[in-house]
C-alpha cells in the first residue's frame, strides 16, 4: 500500500533521504513539495469521482436521447390528417340498382358496390388535386352507406383519410426548402397540398386507424391494434405455460428435490438455459414445433410456446429466490401442527412468496413482449391485414410489427414505427411499474 | 364434436367428480356411529382431498387419452383420406401428400373456395365425416374411462381411506414433471441443432466451415456449386460477431459499465443512487429491437457522415461502429450491475483498512476494491460478451449482410446471428444447405456462449465464496 502511494509522487523519496538508519523522520506534511503531493492527490480523487458521474450521467443521456428521438419521430404517428370531400352517392357511380336495395340481396349489393370509382369522382371534384386521398379513403363511405342506406342519391360531406405524402406534409415531416429530388415528395403533392390547406379542405386529428386496425402496405392505413391483440394471444399461451410450470419446477426445486445428480443437471440446465441466445430458442421452435410436430407457422401457439420455453428459467429462478426467502420457522410452525410438506407448501409457503413470484413473473413477461429474434425465425413476420382470430391464425406481435415497419422504404412508415416503439415503451413501462409496485407493496422482510 | 369442446366437457365433469367425492368426504366427516361423529381425526383426509382423488382418477386417463389423440389424430385422418383417393391420382411422394393435406384442410376449414386437385373436394367431405367419427369414438372412450376411474375412486372413499397421501403422491410426480422440462428443453436445443447440423455436415465438411474465408450461402442453391469450395466459410461470419460483439461493444460497455458501478457504490448519495439504478435498468429493459432502430435510423447515418468528413468516401451506412456502439449501450447497464455485484461482495473491511491508511476513495477503488473484486467483474463482462454475441436485431438491422474480413470499423461485416436470421426467413426448402448452415451457426453460437456461461458463471462462484 505504502509503496504505491509513494510512487505516485517522485518527491517523496528526496524527503526520506536524511533518515538515520533505523529511525525515521515525521513526514513534513507542510513542506511544499507534500503539499502539491497532496493536492494532486485531491484532484485524481476529484477526476475519478467526476469520471463516474459522467460515465453515468452519459448512459442516461443516452437514454434520454434514445427516447427523445423516438418520442419526437412517433408521436405524430397517433395523428392522421384528413381531406374533406364532398360525395354524392349517385346509384349510377356505385352501379347499384335502387331496386336491388328493397330485396333480400340489399346488403350484398351495397356491399359489392363500385365505392373506388365514387371515390374518384368525389376526389376529382376538389379540382386539381387529383391524387390526395388515401387507397382505402373509399371504405369510409362504405362504411357510411351501410350505416344509412338513404344516403343514397344525396350529397354529403366526408372526411376521409389522406394519402401518406399529404399528411407528412400536414404535419411538416418535409423540409420544402430542399430540391425536389432529395425531398421525398413531388411539387405535384406539395401544390395540392397548400391549395387543400387554403381552402380548409384539411384536418389533423387523433388517428383512429392507428389504434384500431391491422398492418397494411399504405402507411395512412396502417394500424398496431392487430400485432397487439397478437402479442396478447401470444403472452396468454406463455403465461398459461411458463408460471406453473416455472413455479412448480422452482418448488420441486427448493423443497423436495435430493440433492443428488439429476437434480444437479436440472439445475445446470436452468442456470444455462437463462443465457441461451434468444435466437436459439427460435431454432428450437423451427426445428421441433413447427418441422416435426408440423404445427402452423406465423400462430401465436407455436410464438406462444417458443417464448414460454425462454421465460421459464426466469420464472424458476425469481420463484427459488422467493421461495427460499421465506424463513424456516414458517415450515417448522406448520409442520409442527400436523401439516404436511405439501400443504406445508401450498398452504403457507407460497402464499408468501408470492409477491417474489408475480414479480419475477412480470419481468419474464415483459420479456417475452420485448422479444423479436426468435419470433422472426418461426414466421411470425408475416404480413397479416386481419386481426389475428385466434390461436392458429397467422399474427403478428408488436416487437416484430417494429421490425417490419422498419424496414419499409416508405417514409410514412418511420413515424409509423416510432408510434409502435411508443405503444410498446408503454405498455413496458406499465408492466415494469406494476413489478416495482408489487415488490415494494408485498414484500416482507424477515 | 371438436376435440376442444370435448376437452372442456371433460373438465366440467371433473369438476362435477370433485363435487361428489368432496360432499361424501363431508358426510363421512359429520356422520354419526363408528369413526364418525363429527370427531376431528375420525375421518383421515379432509373432504377436499377426497374430492380431489375422485376427480384425478377419473380425469387423468380419460385426458391422456384426448391428449395423446390430438398428437396423432390428423395423421391417422390425413391416412384414412389418402388412401380413399383412387389409385391412379393418388399422391405418391411425402410433398405431395402434404400438398395434398393442406388443400383439404383448406376446403374444410373454408379458407378456400374450391380445390385444385378435384379429389380433394371428395377427400375433404370425407375428411369431415372421418374426423366426426373419430372424434365421437375418442370422447365416447374418453367418458367411458372416466366414468370407470371415477366409480372406483368414488367406491374406495372411507374414513380410514389415505386420500390425502394419494392426492400429494400425483402433485409430487407433477412437480417433478415440471421440473423436468428445463432438461427436455435443453436437451430439444442440442438434439434439434446437432441433428440439423450432422446433415449440413454431410454436405460442406466441417472443417471447411470452421475455418473457410468465403461465406456465400446463394451460391450453393446452384446444384454444381454444393459443397463447393468456399461457399461455407464461415470464418467472416465468426470475425464479425468477434468484431462487433466483443471488441466495439465492449470498448463502449466496459469502462461506462465499470465507472458508473463504481460511482453508484462508491460516491453516490442514497439519494441519487435511488434515482439513477433504475435508470439504468430502464435502458436495461427496452427491447433490442428498439435499439435496432435506434442504431439504422439515428446512429448509422450519423456514424457514416462523421467517416465521411474523415475523408472516407467509401464508408458504409452498415457500419460495424454503429451497430458496436448502440450494443454496448444496450450492454452497459449489465456490466454496470455485474460489476456493482462484484464491489459490493468486497468485504467492508478491505475497503475501512485501505481508507483508515490514509488513502483517498479513488486510490482505494483503483487499488484495493477493483483488484480485489477483478474476478466477479471479468465474470461479468465474459457473461456481457456471450450476451452481446447472441443478440440479433441490432445487427440484424444496423449490421449488413456481407461477408467481409474488414478491420475499418466504418465498414460492413456480417454477424453470425444476421445471418441465421437472413438464411431462415423467406421461403425455402428446409433441405438445401443454404437453410441448414443456419443450424450448424446456431450450434456454434450455443456452444460458445455455453463456455462463455459456464465459465463466467464458475469464476464469479468462486470469487462469491471466496469472501464468504
Amino acid at each position: 500500500m505504502n509503496s504505491a502511494l509513494t510512487s505516485t509522487a517522485p518527491t517523496d523519496g528526496a524527503e526520506r533521504q536524511p533518515a538515520v538508519a533505523g529511525k525515521r523522520l515525521q513526514t513534513d506534511w507542510s513542506s511544499p513539495a507534500m503539499r502539491s503531493r497532496v493536492r494532486a492527490r485531491y484532484r485524481a480523487e476529484a477526476t475519478f469521482r467526476y469520471t463516474g458521474l459522467a460515465a453515468l450521467l452519459l448512459a442516461a443521456l443516452f437514454l434520454g436521447f434514445l427516447l427523445f428521438t423516438i418520442v419526437r419521430d412517433g408521436w405524430t404517428g397517433f395523428q392522421s390528417t384528413d381531406v374533406k370531400v364532398s360525395v354524392t352517392y349517385d346509384p349510377a357511380t356505385l352501379m347499384i340498382d335502387p331496386a336491388a336495395l328493397k330485396t333480400p340481396e340489399a346488403a350484398q349489393a351495397l356491399r359489392s358496390a363500385d365505392y373506388a370509382a365514387l371515390m374518384i369522382e368525389a376526389v376529382g371534384q376538389l379540382g386539381g388535386a387529383a391524387d390526395v386521398v388515401s387507397e382505402g379513403a373509399w371504405l369510409i363511405l362504405r362504411e357510411n352507406l351501410e350505416a344509412d342506406p338513404t344516403l343514397l342519391g344525396k350529397t354529403q360531406s366526408v372526411w376521409v383519410p389522406a394519402k401518406s405524402n399529404i399528411d407528412l406534409l400536414a404535419k411538416g415531416k418535409f423540409d420544402l426548402a430542399e430540391p425536389e429530388l432529395t425531398r421525398g415528395v413531388s411539387d405535384d403533392d406539395v401544390s395540392d397540398y397548400t391549395q387543400l390547406k387554403q381552402r380548409g379542405l384539411l384536418r389533423t386529428g387523433f388517428n383512429r386507424i392507428f389504434v384500431t386496425m391491422a398492418d397494411s402496405t399504405n402507411p395512412e392505413l396502417a394500424g398496431i391494434w392487430g400485432a397487439a391483440l397478437g402479442s396478447l394471444l401470444t403472452l396468454l399461451i406463455t403465461i398459461g405455460l411458463s408460471f406453473p410450470i416455472g413455479v412448480m419446477a422452482a418448488i420441486y426445486l427448493e423443497e423436495f428435490a435430493p440433492r443428488n445428480r439429476w437434480t444437479d443437471l436440472i439445475e445446470v440446465s436452468i442456470n444455462n438455459l437463462a443465457a441461451v441466445p434468444s435466437i436459439i430458442f427460435g431454432l428450437l421452435g423451427l426445428a421441433v414445433f413447427l418441422n416435426f410436430f408440423g404445427m402452423p407457422r406465423s400462430a401465436p401457439l407455436v410464438g406462444g410456446l417458443t417464448l414460454a420455453l425462454m421465460t421459464l428459467p426466469v420464472i424458476v429462478i425469481a420463484s427459488r429466490v422467493a421461495i427460499k426467502a421465506v424463513p424456516p420457522s414458517i415450515r417448522d410452525a406448520a409442520l409442527g401442527i400436523g401439516s404436511s410438506p405439501i400443504q406445508v407448501v401450498f398452504q403457507h409457503v407460497i402464499p408468501m412468496a408470492l409477491p417474489g413470484i408475480l414479480t419475477g413473473t412480470i419481468i419474464g413477461m415483459a420479456r417475452a413482449l420485448g422479444e423479436t429474434a426468435p419470433l422472426l425465425l418461426i414466421g411470425m413476420r408475416a404480413f397479416v391485414v386481419d386481426t389475428p382470430q385466434g390461436f392458429e391464425s397467422p399474427a403478428t406481435v408488436l416487437p416484430v410489427q417494429v421490425f417490419l415497419w422498419s424496414d419499409d422504404v416508405q417514409r410514412g412508415f418511420i413515424e409509423k414505427t416510432s408510434a409502435a416503439i411508443i405503444v410498446l415503451l408503454v405498455i413496458l413501462l406499465l408492466m415494469n411499474s406494476l413489478a416495482i409496485y408489487l415488490r415494494n407493496k408485498f414484500e416482507r422482510r424477515w | 364434436m371438436p376435440l376442444s369442446l370435448i376437452f372442456l366437457v371433460l373438465l366440467g365433469l371433473g369438476l362435477g367428480a370433485f363435487a361428489l367425492g368432496r360432499s361424501k368426504g363431508a358426510a363421512m366427516a359429520s356422520a354419526p356411529g363408528a369413526g364418525g361423529g363429527g370427531r376431528i381425526g375420525s375421518v383421515h383426509s379432509r373432504p377436499n382431498y377426497h374430492g380431489a382423488f375422485v376427480a384425478l382418477v377419473a380425469l387423468a386417463p380419460a385426458l391422456l387419452l384426448v391428449a395423446s389423440w390430438a398428437a396423432v389424430g390428423d395423421g391417422v385422418i390425413a391416412e384414412r383420406v389418402i388412401a380413399s383417393v383412387p389409385e391412379a391420382t393418388r399422391p405418391a411422394t411425402e410433398l405431395d401428400r402434404s400438398a395434398f393435406m393442406n388443400e383439404v384442410q383448406g376446403l374444410v376449414s373454408g379458407d378456400m373456395e374450391a380445390g385444385f386437385n378435384p379429389d380433394a373436394e371428395v377427400a375433404a367431405k370425407l375428411f369431415v365425416t372421418t374426423r366426426g367419427t373419430y372424434n365421437l369414438i375418442v370422447g365416447a372412450l374418453a367418458a367411458a374411462l372416466f366414468a370407470m376411474g371415477g366409480l372406483w375412486a368414488f367406491s374406495r372413499l372411507r374414513p380410514q381411506f389415505r386420500a390425502r397421501n394419494s392426492v400429494e403422491r400425483a402433485v409430487k410426480w407433477l412437480l417433478v414433471a415440471s421440473s423436468l422440462v428445463a432438461i427436455l428443453t435443453t436437451f430439444g436445443i442440442v438434439m434439434s441443432l446437432v441433428f440439423e447440423s450432422f446433415r449440413f455436415f454431410q454436405s460442406v465438411s466441417p472443417v471447411e466451415f470452421l475455418t473457410g474465408t468465403t461465406w456465400s450461402p446463394q451460391t450453393a442453391m446452384r446444384a454444381d456449386q454444393v459443397g463447393s469450395s468456399g461457399a461455407f466459410g464461415a470464418v467472416p461470419l465468426f470475425w464479425g460477431t468477434i468484431f462487433i460483439g466483443a471488441i466495439i461493444a465492449m470498448v463502449v460497455a466496459i469502462p461506462l459499465g465499470l465507472m458508473s458501478a463504481i460511482y453508484l457504490t462508491q460516491y453516490a448519495p442514497s439519494q441519487v443512487r435511488r434515482y439513477l439504478k433504475p435508470l439504468l435498468e430502464l435502458l436495461a429493459g427496452v427491447p433490442t429491437v428498439v435499439y435496432g432502430f435506434f442504431a439504422a435510423l439515428t446512429v448509422a447515418p450519423a456514424v457514416r457522415d462523421f467517416a465521411v468528413s474523415l475523408g472516407m468516401t467509401d464508408a458504409s451506412s452498415e457500419s460495424a461502429l454503429a451497430a458496436g456502439l448502440v450494443m454496448g449501450i444496450m450492454i452497459i447497464p449489465f456490466v454496470s450491475s455485474m460489476a456493482d455485484d462484484a464491489l459490493t461482495a468486497v468485504p467492508q473491511a478491505m475497503r475501512d483498512g485501505s481508507l483508515a491508511m490514509g488513502a483517498t476513495r479513488s486510490e482505494t477503488v483503483r487499488r484495493v476494491l477493483v483488484p480485489a473484486a477483478l474476478p466477479g467483474i471479468v465474470g461479468g463482462v465474459l457473461l456481457a460478451i456471450s450476451r452481446a454475441i447472441g443478440e440479433t436485431m441490432i445487427v440484424v438491422m444496423a449490421a449488413g449482410l456481407a461477408a467481409n474480413l474488414e478491420i475499418n470499423p466504418f465498414k460492413s461485416v456480417t454477424t453470425v446471428t444476421t445471418q441465421i436470421v437472413a438464411l431462415l426467413t423467406g421461403d425455402q426448402e428446409f433441405d438445401s444447405p443454404k437453410t441448414l448452415s443456419a443450424f450448424a451457426l446456431g450450434l456454434v453460437l450455443f456452444v460458445i456462449t455455453l463456455i462463455l456461461n459456464i465459465y463466467a458463471l464458475s469464476v464469479v462462484k468462486k470469487y462469491r465464496e471466496a469472501y464468504e
